[in-house]
């Protein structure tokens, strides 16, 4: 019995690992209305300049705020630079944008770093009041952490203007445009803001997974997953997203197929229930006038 | 081309004559005439090499690193035989059709001598009757499978390092000497690597694979984590534990096996055994208790702490790759093969032809490489094209590795 | 339209194609095979893409399928290599169909999820256990290479193994091309355009939207299908690792760089899959792929509907 409760909770840290991704994808997505490819990689080169400034020494939060402000930024920057001009683009346009952007942050990282893991360190105490043998300190830091940040996310959205303005620039540009919102800027912070959540993520993610430029290449698909099974357009479903992939990939694995076809068989469960629910279990249906 | 053929026939002639004269003391070696193979000239050796630099395999793209800057070290200090080593290093991104057309474009366009430390293995599988069918040698491959010493079958292709399935075997030897009841967990990665390891290690229990064997999980290199698989294992009760994963996974299953408190006897393949790949990373006391082979000399090991080829290694490495983590065993790999390779072409002399360089390669006694452990040499011959055949078990104190026993193997 | 009644153009077009293997090397003309293969794959993902506006991410699958139905069947059953490809096209269609029914229901990216799935899914399946004695399991399933059935020589060439490949493959890339545009000409072309632009309106003028796109999945999967035998054929060697997820990532960025919804974009398409990252790795040792990266992202600049895209508007005279 003890085994089951170990493996959904492993399941359950493996799901908050694809939820924080999820959450980022989930960022991009209500403010761009694109799902963005190069996420993992650029959450591994926001992890790998974090590595660079705790190996110059500083303290392991200020290190975390810098690299935030420093995806934040370079988020914005690549939204400026790099996708304004084929914002008006078809979509599948900027799905191949993405994608170069995906092989650029990855081969940059390995070039930089080289290939050899990395082990980042994680914040949290070893030993602690809630630490048991089921849980590591880690794992239970990293689920606040991520907690924390969908609750931001959230609250952004949803309770203040600039979220408001953001959620109106995707959804409908053109009217957007017409109340004053400067459509082209939104873009711009919601892309900085998911730079900043990948970013956490990956940290979040590096000091139980290790750090290497193809850190997040696995993680990424199961981050998607997470993200469209709960609605891309939800927060609160990425989670619990992340969370069904987690357990359900690990229950498979060690009860039901064995581990050499649970991969297959938690992407055919996923796919089947987008086939009951084809907007994700919490999206919102979208109904498009004829 | 023309040059050299015009080369050739003036120094077969001179050789003819010298022959007819001198013929009762005179070596052959120095009246051999040179002789040419694609690739070689009177200045340079081309060889070529294909790695995966990218892609979910690119850790092991340091091989490759390392073999350049030694074929560079080479060429400092005035090459093989007086002629530069041209190292040809391709990416193929660990896909096996990308390795076939670049080791096309290597054989085809390039025209090299020979194909060096190529690595993986379905890669090599993908090359494999291609380079047969070519002749081209096609050696010291950078990969334990044991299908590559196969001299009948495939006569211009060579292995290096010692084998999987040999390995998994001195396990079992292990196993059944110290723990003749033990109740065994196999964790494996889902490709050819893992299941040539799992392939050794079942025959070589026979027919006690069915009883001691408790449970065998295996894992997809795109997993993020491997923490369900080690979580199986413990709840499956069993106390030993045959580890055949790639360096990042091993620390990963050395870390988790400590978390949920797991103290099985842990057998940890030579693939992953790096202090600093994977031991250090894992958390150095995590890993107390677990057995090795080894046949590479270990940076941290204070018996060799002032031992030449070591602290040349380090020269080596400060020199033409500064950036790199010495501890990193690939860098210290792609040394030793490239090493393997200088002298193969060294003894070949002038005559290099490919039949020749596969001829020196398939001589080779005893060849001291000074980076392995005492003990341990590589030696070929005409039905043996496995070069290093033995290792030393040794144990991990928490600090480094420490040897015990007798160098096992042929 | 205009092109065809220019049939010189084609004619030397076409004795171009026939004579180039002989003037280059066998090692080229392997490379040339390789790319139109990709050429056929890239015509199936822009079917139902493109035309149909169904976007995938799995189509590495279809051509892993086809793959391995080819060497399956050459190797375990002895079938020659020519019967295969029928026969691979067939399995891949049927696949193709399953794999329209979930498509039904997902649009946009779900569908792209589940397709990306599938493409996942594809190696582990390969290396299950218990279809070891078919697929060769980790290992794969090493072939021999076909040999040309007569001699011949022409400038002074012999007709090599890789040459005789290269007509085998033109000559199925051809009669693809043609089915193809016969296809996306005719009645159901026009369909599967038409419940891609206005589904709603096409449904009410009497096409059947389920059958539409889910004979689309079909038909795009038993062209990628096609691909992928004659890729196996041609390479003569097929394991899981062979089909990665980066290749039917590869293959959409082939389709929308060669230019969606065109016939001949396929081939401006392929040609950048196949010689773009050799080209990137010459320019740069260290990072090739971030060259790649660049080259991609430039050419989305330059032509955001793919090469096709600017060719079409130079047509325009825009």
């Amino acid at each position: 019995m003890e085994a089951f409760w170990l493996q959904v909770l492993s399941g359950v840290t493996n799901g908050g690992i694809y939820a924080a991704v999820g959450l980022a994808l989930v960022m991009i997505y209500q403010s761009t209305h694109h799902i963005n490819f190069a996420q993992g990689e650029m959450a591994t080169f926001a992890t790998y300049i974090a590595w660079a400034l705790l190996q110059l020494g500083l303290p392991y939060w200020l290190a975390f705020g810098a690299t935030l402000l420093i995806a934040f930024a370079g988020g914005v920057a690549i939204q400026r630079l790099i996708l304004r001009p084929v914002e008006k683009a078809p979509v599948l346009t900027n799905v191949i944008v993405f994608i170069g952007l995906l092989v650029i942050f990855n081969a940059v990282s390995g070039m930089l770093f080289d290939h050899t893991i990395k082990v980042f360190p994680s914040p949290f105490p070893k030993e602690g009041f809630l630490v048991t043998k089921f849980f590591s300190g880690h794992q239970l830091g990293a689920s606040f952490v991520t907690l924390a940040v969908l609750l931001c996310i959230f609250a952004f959205l949803r309770f203040t203007p600039i979220g408001l303005a953001m959620r109106a620039a995707a959804l409908n540009p053109d009217s957007a445009r017409l109340v004053g919102i400067k459509v082209s800027w939104m873009l711009a912070i919601g892309w900085g803001f998911a730079a900043a959540v990948g970013a956490v993520a990956g940290m979040m993610v590096a000091p139980i997974v290790f750090l290497d430029p193809n850190m997040m290449s696995g993680i990424l698909l199961y981050g998607f997953a997470a993200a469209l099974l709960g609605g891309i357009d939800n927060p609160w479903g990425s989670v619990v997203g992340g969370l069904i992939v987690g357990v359900l990939e690990n229950l498979l694995g060690a009860y039901v197929i064995g581990t050499e076809l649970k991969l297959t068989v938690a992407l055919v469960l996923i796919v089947a229930i987008l086939t009951v629910k084809p907007d994700g279990l919490f999206g919102k249906k979208v109904v498009t006038r004829v | 081309m023309t040059m050299n053929s015009k080369r050739r026939d003036i120094t077969q002639a001179i050789a003819a004559v010298a022959i007819g004269v001198g013929m009762a003391g005179a070596s052959p070696a120095a009246l051999a005439q040179k002789q040419y193979g694609p690739g070689a000239t009177d200045q340079e050796i081309k060889i070529g090499n294909i790695m995966p630099y990218s892609g979910p395999a690119s850790a092991y793209g340091a091989i490759g690193k390392a073999a350049a800057g030694y074929y560079q070290m080479i060429n400092d200090q005035g090459g093989v035989n007086g002629r530069k080593i041209n190292f040809v290093s391709l990416d193929d991104g660990y896909s096996p059709p990308k390795t076939l057309e670049q080791a096309r474009k290597l054989v085809e366009q390039d025209n090299v001598l020979a194909l060096v430390t190529t690595l993986g293995t379905p890669t090599n599988s993908a090359i494999h009757k291609y380079m047969n069918q070519r002749k081209v040698p096609h050696l010291f491959i950078a990969t334990g499978a044991t299908k590559w010493g196969d001299p009948k079958g495939y006569p211009w292709t060579m292995g290096f390092q010692p084998s999987y399935q040999p390995e998994a075997k001195i396990y079992v030897q292990h196993i059944l000497e110290t723990k003749p009841n033990a109740k065994i967990g196999i964790l494996y990665q889902n490709d050819d690597y893992g299941k040539d390891y799992l392939k050794g290690f079942e025959d070589g229990l026979g027919d006690k694979a069915k009883s001691m064997i408790v449970a065998k999980v295996s894992y997809e290199v795109t997993d993020p984590t491997i923490d369900s698989q080690i979580v199986q294992l413990k709840a499956s009760g069993a106390d030993t534990f045959f580890n055949i994963t790639t360096p990042k996974f091993a620390a990963m299953a050395i870390k988790k096996a400590a978390e949920t408190g797991w103290k099985p006897t842990h057998y940890l393949n030579s693939v992953s055994n790096s202090a600093g790949a994977v031991m250090n990373p894992a958390g150095a006391e995590n890993g107390i208790g677990i057995i090795t082979g080894l046949y590479w000399k270990e940076l941290d090991d204070p018996e060799f702490a002032a031992d030449k080829a070591m602290t040349d290694y380090l020269a080596f490495m400060k020199k033409y790759l500064p950036q790199a983590d010495t501890k990193d065993v690939n860098y210290l790999y792609g040394y030793s093969n490239a090493m393997a390779v200088a002298e193969v072409l060294k003894r070949c002399g002038d005559n290099l032809t490919r039949e020749n360089v596969m001829k020196q390669a398939a001589s080779l006694k005893d060849f001291n490489i000074p980076t392995l452990l005492p003990g341990i040499n590589l030696t070929t011959g005409a039905d043996d094209f496995f070069p290093i055949e033995r290792m030393q078990p040794a144990r991990w104190d928490g600090k480094r590795w420490v040897r015990f026993g007798k160098v096992l193997g042929r | 339209m205009q092109q065809l009644n220019r049939w010189p153009s084609w004619v030397i077009l076409g004795i171009g194609l026939l004579v180039l293997p002989f003037l280059i090397k066998d090692f080229r003309v392997f490379q040339l095979s390789l790319m139109i293969v990709y050429a056929i794959a890239l015509l199936g993902l822009n079917i139902l893409t493109g035309y149909g506006g169904q976007i995938s991410l799995g189509h590495g699958a279809f051509y892993a399928m086809g793959g391995y139905c080819a060497a399956i069947l050459m190797d375990r059953f002895g079938l020659p290599y020519m019967a295969t490809i029928p026969l691979a096209a067939g399995l891949c269609f049927l696949a193709g169909i399953f794999m329209g029914f979930p498509a039904l229901r997902l649009g946009g990216h779900y569908l792209a999820l589940a397709t990306f799935a599938l493409a996942l899914a594809m190696p582990q399946l390969l290396k299950f256990k218990h279809f070891e004695s078919l697929t060769g399991g980790v290992q794969g399933i090493i072939l021999m290479k076909p040999t040309p059935p007569f001699e011949f020589s022409f400038l002074d060439q012999p007709l090599s193994e890789d040459r005789w490949l290269y007509f085998v493959v033109l000559a199925v890339a051809v009669i693809m091309f043609a089915l193809a545009r016969n296809l996306l000409n005719g009645r159901i072309g026009r369909a599967i355009v038409a419940v891609r632009d206005q589904p709603i309106a096409a449904g009410a003028l009497g096409v059947n939207l389920a059958f539409t796109k889910t004979i689309t999945f079909g038909i795009s999967a038993a062209f990628t299908g096609v691909a992928g035998a004659l890729g196996t054929i041609t390479v003569a060697f097929v394991a899981p690792d062979s089909f990665n997820v980066f290749l039917s990532i590869s293959f959409l960025v082939g389709v929308v760089v060669g230019g969606l919804a065109s016939i001949p974009g396929a081939i401006f398409g392929a040609a950048f899959i196949q010689f773009v990252p050799n080209i990137a790795d010459q320019i740069s040792k260290s990072a090739p792929w971030a060259v790649y990266g660049v080259f991609l992202i430039a050419l989305m600049y330059l032509a955001p509907n793919g090469i096709m895209g600017i060719i079409n508007r130079r047509r325009r005279g825009l």
